[in-house]
């Protein structure tokens, strides 16, 4: 009794829980009891949004538009008008690099007419033979950078000829190349704009907090609606994707300049534009690059994604001979998708850590030594792909272009491993796999289905109250309402049993290799750089190898979703536990404690509030990857997103699902944050 | 470094402050007209706001190095930061060369900034993405002028504050006492009239922050600057000042001269400050000399009467005579004796009661 009254949260914790199981135990499964389950109030909401959209892209605010090919004057609604020209616009971009990089008529077509290139033969953009791509990439390496990125790059772009990716892995830059600066700068100029003004901040941060926490595939159904299908479509799903994190960084970032270099700014007589892009950005660039890193990431893991409505390269090749059970191709595919990822990133990083040299009595050629070099390598490659022609007579021109899948591949060596493992490891892999369905997952499950709604609500609310007060509790509370006029209350439920028995692992795991880690600073770089290039991996990556061992199953996806999301939990551990003041240490070390009373007596209690939000991200990850798990065959609300985009009419439902999943993921973010926050605090170290 | 402000110096002064009030807070405005000019903190702190500057007026003279000495939250750098203009001053007028600060508009403040003003920060405020010769050249490229010329006058700074062979180094790079060399060196690269600093020294280590006083008055000596210095080191101040402002609260306690401040003592919190400091090391021979009585006393021996005691002391000590003291042009202009500077050194501290 004496501890409960010196704890009076663990004693709220325990009748709370009694509470819950009374709840639980009590209910009465039924349709028509409101303690069971909340009527679905909410059913009419995704056909209202369905008719809102419809009548903005046909009916709302009709004007007279000239067609040249019908010539004449049609009607049609303005917003189909504005996203049909913003349309053509990003498509042409997109087309435009493509075509400089894999040759094309959809240019010249542009500026004049299909007629005239059917008529004039010679009017086709050729190709920049890929040796000229490799050596460029090999070039800007070397002059941003120096030697080792130099042969990064070489070896990337190599890879990708060599194996027979070239195509795709070109059209999936090109869009890429477009993608990734609009969101950059986009995602600057608005976090610029709210570090400037406080209302349009306190506006953009709810909204961001969404956008962060929606499932990839929620942002496909409008972007589908209101864009149509194709490239350009998958350009602006990634745009939308990819600049909420660099807004926020960017705000981030400007928040952090100390005052005094604004105040230096200012004294030297910076106009308000200067301060901003001679001082404040470029002193913020730490976190800015971050977000620049984050941005080409989400690029490259919506290319996957963005396949679904019509981005063409690498992701959809990958997203078919997933489709088909290749697993070797998808593996060289997913290789490909992440080596752009890293070159990329690398040379973006290059660039805007580049010095410039004020003092160099630079000759001309000096000076466009780079220049110079590039030009001597357009001529040799482009005659030797000239060459090639008359050497690889007939067949194909290595020395220009490698057709899709006429490189070399690993495929039969990847196809006879995953042969000889099913044939080797299918019995126990198959006995574990029964295990875990049958013993773990379908009883969990059941027992989250079981899950009368009031207990629900009395659970999550009543922990928001002993963390956050009255106000926690009901904006949990309000997230969780949401959810429950849905019609999907259900399907929710099953992500949230997915969810939390993945975050449940990837938690223990993650904290445990994390301390281990964290006891040696050479592992400690080591798992650093681990979690950095798994992070690089388009989430879509890890379903491949789980395939090949368990097959299309729900072991299949939980195991993907616990290497995905345990990443963020070892990271901010090892963080966390190396942030650990050394005083305190050396302290520790004085009194003579040994490495599990350090461990369990100082690192941990101090570490603590850093590894919860640590395993926050793990929330957010985690149901990221459950959400994409639908791909393999799950029964919760991603499978009914995947189903919304085959629906004609599915940009409600899209939107409330991904609302749904969204809302799930803020609740945990503002209890976690909340508990982390006031735990900070006590602690000294907000 | 003596002041030798000429009458017409006196009459315009490079820097004017009359009746500047800084309060924090909403409604400072507001409180600030009710008050009519009598400022009370705590009534002030009740309201909800926080007074950074109390009624200061004074003025700055060309080539005039004003200290402004207080603890923390003794309103000192808010006092600088009105005068820069860096915040804004709730009530009172500044004058820039007889120019309304607080009056001009942001295009005009921007001109001022860029042509008369240069600033020092205590944790230096360099951009860390620019190298040393980069942020030295920063003033100048925000002017509008040529990468090359920018970067010549730039290097002349460099060699000026000692940092040759430096100029490629990012400041992540440097030790505290070299970048806050680059911070003045930046703060100078302009050829401002007006230099203000604001606890330069502070983050420095104590034998680094004697190095770059010494720095200081150096480059002082040859560019003669009038300078705003904020510190909360007492014996700096001293070192350093033509004048001192020491404040509290917000007010400034007393303005004088070093000497005055440790001999006159205007407030029991001021006089706080003086107990420690040993006079020797502060006062120059001018303020405890006698007249001549008898121009055949004196010995052969003459000394500077802007001379520190201190320095001076050991030799005055074996004169048994009574040695001139004379001023800059070598005319004698009055005497002192060995008993004068022991009664200084380990006498009653009135003995200096009688002079000016």
């Amino acid at each position: 009794m004496k501890f409960f009254k010196n704890h009076p949260k663990y004693a709220q914790f325990i009748g709370l829980l009694a509470v819950f199981f009374a709840l639980y135990l009590t209910v009465t499964p039924s349709e028509t009891n409101i303690l069971w389950r909340f009527p679905a109030l909410f059913a009419g909401v995704p056909g209202g949004i369905n008719g809102f959209a419809e009548h903005l892209m046909y009916d709302w605010f009709p004007v007279e538009i000239f067609d040249p090919e019908l010539e004449e004057y049609e009607t049609s609604a303005l917003v189909r008008e504005v996203t049909r020209g913003f349309s053509r616009g990003v498509l042409f971009c997109i087309e435009f690099v493509r075509e400089i990089l894999l040759g094309g008529v959809k240019t010249i077509v542009a500026f004049t007419s299909w007629d005239f290139v059917g008529d004039n033969k010679w009017a086709v953009w050729p190709a920049l033979p890929w040796t000229v791509v490799s050596g460029g990439a090999i070039l800007l390496g070397y002059a941003l950078r120096g030697k080792a990125l130099a042969l990064l790059a070489g070896l990337a772009t190599a890879y990708i000829a060599i194996f027979g990716q070239w195509e795709p892995a070109m059209e999936t830059l090109s869009f890429v190349l477009i993608a990734a600066p609009v969101s950059c700068l986009l995602g600057l100029f608005l976090g610029a704009v709210a570090y400037k003004s406080k209302t349009t901040e306190t506006i953009l941060m709810p909204l961001l907090n969404v956008a962060q926490t929606m499932p990839h595939f929620s942002y496909l159904i409008p972007v589908m609606v209101f864009f149509g299908v194709g490239d350009h479509a998958g350009a602006i799903a990634t745009i939308i994707f990819a600049t909420p994190p660099m807004i926020r960084l960017t705000l981030l970032g400007l928040k952090r300049v100390s005052p005094e270099v604004v105040e230096a700014g200012a004294m030297n007589g910076c106009t308000n534009a200067q301060m901003m892009l001679k001082v404040l950005i470029p002193t913020a660039r730490r976190d800015i690059l971050i977000g620049t890193n984050q941005v080409i990431m989400q690029c490259l893991a919506m290319a996957v994604i963005a396949s679904f409505i019509g981005a063409k390269g690498l992701g959809f090749n990958l997203l078919l001979a997933l489709n088909q059970l290749r697993i070797g191709q998808a593996l060289e595919l997913g290789i490909c998708i992440v080596l752009i990822a890293v070159v990329l990133d690398k040379l973006s990083l290059a660039w805007a850590n580049k010095q410039t040299n004020y003092f160099a009595d630079d000759s001309f050629v000096q000076r466009h030594k780079y220049g110079i070099f590039f030009l001597i390598l357009l001529t040799t490659c482009v005659i030797l792909s000239f060459l090639g022609k008359l050497i690889f007579a007939g067949g194909i021109n290595y020395f220009y272009l490698i057709p899709h899948n006429q490189g070399i591949t690993t495929e039969p060596f990847w196809q006879s491993g995953v042969d000889w493992m099913v044939e080797n490891w299918y019995r126990g892999l198959q006995t574990f796999n029964n295990w875990l369905i049958i013993d773990v997952l379908m009883p969990m499950k059941a027992a989250y289905l079981g899950m009368p709604v009031s207990a629900t609500f009395v659970l999550v609310m009543g922990v928001g109250f002993i963390i956050g007060g009255l106000r926690s509790a009901l904006i949990v509370g309000g997230f969780l309402l949401f959810i429950a006029f849905t019609e999907w209350w259900d399907r929710a439920l099953i992500t949230a049993y997915m969810t939390s028995f993945a975050v449940l692992v990837s938690a223990l795991i993650g904290i445990v290799v994390g301390s281990l880690c964290a006891q040696n600073s050479f592992a400690s770089k080591g798992i650093l750089i681990v979690c950095d290039t798994l992070q690089t991996f388009p989430s879509f990556i890890y379903l491949i190898p789980v395939i090949m061992l368990f097959g299309v199953t729900d072991t299949s996806v939980l195991i993907a979703v616990i290497v995905y999301a345990t990443i963020p939990a070892v990271r901010y551990t090892v963080e966390g536990l190396n942030s650990v003041p050394a005083t305190l240490q050396d302290a520790g070390s004085m009194s003579g404690v040994n490495k599990l009373q350090r461990w369990v007596k100082i690192e941990m209690p101090l570490a603590f509030p850093h590894i919860m939000l640590g395993v926050n991200q793990t929330v957010v990850f985690a149901l990221f990857m459950v959400i994409i798990g639908a791909m393999i065959g799950t029964d919760d609300l991603g499978q009914y997103i995947l189903k919304a985009l085959s629906d004609k009419n599915g940009i409600g439902n899209g939107l409330m699902l991904g609302l749904c999943v969204a809302f799930i993921g803020l609740a945990v973010d503002h209890l976690i944050h909340t508990w982390a926050d006031q735990k900070k605090a006590a602690l000294g170290m907000a | 470094m003596s002041l030798q402000i000429s009458a017409e110096n006196r009459v315009k002064p490079v820097i004017k402050c009359s009746s500047v009030y800084k309060v924090f807070g909403e409604n400072a405005k507001k409180l600030l007209a009710q008050s009519n000019g009598l400022v009370d903190a705590k009534t002030f702190k009740d309201a909800g706001c926080v007074v950074g500057v109390n009624n200061a007026s004074f003025e700055v003279y060309e080539g005039e190095i004003l200290v402004v000495m207080g603890l923390s939250g003794s309103g000192k750098s808010t006092l600088l930061r009105c005068i820069s203009r860096l915040t804004d001053t709730t009530s009172g007028n500044i004058f820039i060369d007889g120019q309304d600060l607080l009056a001009m508009t942001s295009k005009q403040l921007i001109e001022v900034r860029r042509n008369k003003m240069g600033m020092v920060f205590q944790n230096f405020g360099l951009l860390p993405h620019k190298t040393v010769l980069e942020n030295i050249a920063f003033p100048l490229q925000i002017k509008g002028k040529s990468t090359d010329d920018s970067m010549k006058r730039a290097l002349e700074m460099v060699e000026l504050v000692g940092l040759d062979g430096r100029e490629n180094y990012f400041p992540r790079q440097l030790s505290g006492g070299q970048q806050q060399r680059v911070g003045i060196a930046r703060s100078l690269a302009v050829e401002p009239d007006i230099w203000f600093l604001d606890e330069p020294f502070s983050a420095l280590d104590p034998l680094i922050r004697k190095e770059m006083q010494d720095e200081f008055l150096r480059l002082q000596g040859v560019l003669n600057k009038t300078i705003l210095f904020v510190t909360h080191d007492f014996n700096e101040a001293l070192r350093l000042a033509d004048r001192i402002a020491i404040m509290k609260d917000g007010v400034i306690e007393q303005l004088d001269t070093p000497a005055n401040i440790v001999l006159r003592p205007a407030t029991e919190y001021v006089r706080k400050f003086t107990e420690e400091v040993p006079r020797e090391k502060v006062l120059k021979i001018v303020s405890v000399m006698e007249p001549v009585v008898d121009a055949s006393l004196l010995g052969p021996l003459q000394v500077s009467k802007d001379a520190i005691i201190y320095t001076v002391a050991e030799a005055v000590l074996t004169e048994p005579k009574h040695v001139a003291v004379v001023n800059a042009l070598g005319e004698v202009v009055g005497s002192i004796h060995a008993s004068k500077i022991i009664n200084m050194l380990f006498g009653q501290a009135d003995a200096t009661d009688d002079i000016t």
